[in-house]
């Protein structure tokens, strides 16, 4: 059997803390973002422009129309933190489906691991979002009004229901972050257990499921901060 | 019984338990669309896009049973 780890492991030290590999990967995709955005930045001012430019558009373009549907005319306001957050993991999710992904190792540690393979990365974003969602939810609504749906004193069925939307809100995080990682980690521990068991062309479809799923779960983790904010930005009666 | 014998159990059980749920959940779902597209054969991106989205929550469930199993197998 492979060895398969549950949790990131360092490969080395840095100043004391200690790197590990998901975290080495998370950088070099996130230069590579990076660099895709000054590109098409770059362009977006030039008046020739490479045909990168138009495919790069196409795709942030039916990224758009997709967020379109939920938040309406407010799309313009909050499609630079969603198309983001669908970008970057869906490059962390592709980028982790590579070969050499796990398998080039050093000290019997995989050198590369995937982002989103790691509980942490998940975690991180999960609380991001739920972070982000109270913080517009009090932006647009105002500080009192907001509060109401977690605190109401006016009748005793409204306090314990803003009682459950605080668990609600709180369970979030949790639903979030274990959502993509278990469905990343999933993919990962299938597709080396398919390796294993038959070592050729056996593991082509599956990868060919992993990218549908790592577009799927970029699709659904956006989509679904996108209909939470529509939740806390829009008043109740 | 063993520890490791009980491990094996638990593992087996917590995605086999885990997934009879998600999987009649994605057979409704599936079912229920494919009505819809009979239905109204013109709403069929809609319905493709809600429909993924649904089933993706039903495997989410699923999901956190094998990262369960996971856990009690790799750690």
């Amino acid at each position: 059997m492979p060895e398969i780890s549950i949790k990131a492991e360092p490969i080395f030290k840095l100043l004391g803390f200690k790197l590990t590999n998901s975290i080495f990967t998370a950088f070099i995709v996130l230069f590579i973002f990076l660099f895709l955005a000054i590109k098409y930045k770059n362009n977006i001012e030039s008046k020739k422009k490479s045909s990168f430019f138009y495919v790069f558009n196409m795709i942030i373009k039916s990224i758009y129309a997709l967020f379109y549907s939920v938040l309406k005319e407010k799309t313009y306001y909050f499609f630079p933190i969603l198309g983001s957050f669908f970008l970057f993991i869906l490059f962390q999710n592709w980028f982790g489906l590579l070969p050499g992904v796990g398998s080039i190792t050093i000290h019997h540690v995989p050198l590369f691991r995937g982002a989103n393979a790691d509980l942490n990365t998940t975690l991180m974003l999960g609380l991001l979002t739920v972070i982000l969602i109270q913080f517009f939810g009090i932006k647009f609504l105002g500080f009192n009004e907001y509060i109401k749906k977690f605190i109401n004193i006016s009748n005793p069925i409204n306090f314990a229901v803003g009682f459950l939307e605080i668990i609600s809100e709180l369970s979030r995080i949790l639903s979030f972050s274990f959502r993509l990682f278990g469905n990343i980690f999933a993919g990962e521990v299938l597709l080396t257990i398919v390796a294993f068991l038959i070592p050729i062309l056996a593991s082509f479809p599956f990868l060919l499921l992993e990218v549908f799923v790592g577009l799927i779960q970029a699709l659904v983790f956006s989509m679904l901060s996108a209909v939470f904010i529509n939740l806390a930005i829009t008043k109740h009666h | 019984m063993s520890t490791d014998a009980a491990k094996l159990i638990a593992t087996a059980l917590s995605i086999a338990i885990g997934a009879i749920g998600p999987g009649l959940g994605i057979g409704i779902i599936g079912g229920k669309a494919v009505e819809a597209l009979g239905r109204n054969p013109e709403a069929e991106s809609a319905i493709r896009t809600t429909m993924i989205l649904a089933i993706a929550f039903a495997e989410a469930v699923a999901i956190y049973a094998l990262v369960v199993s996971l856990i009690i197998k790799f750690t």
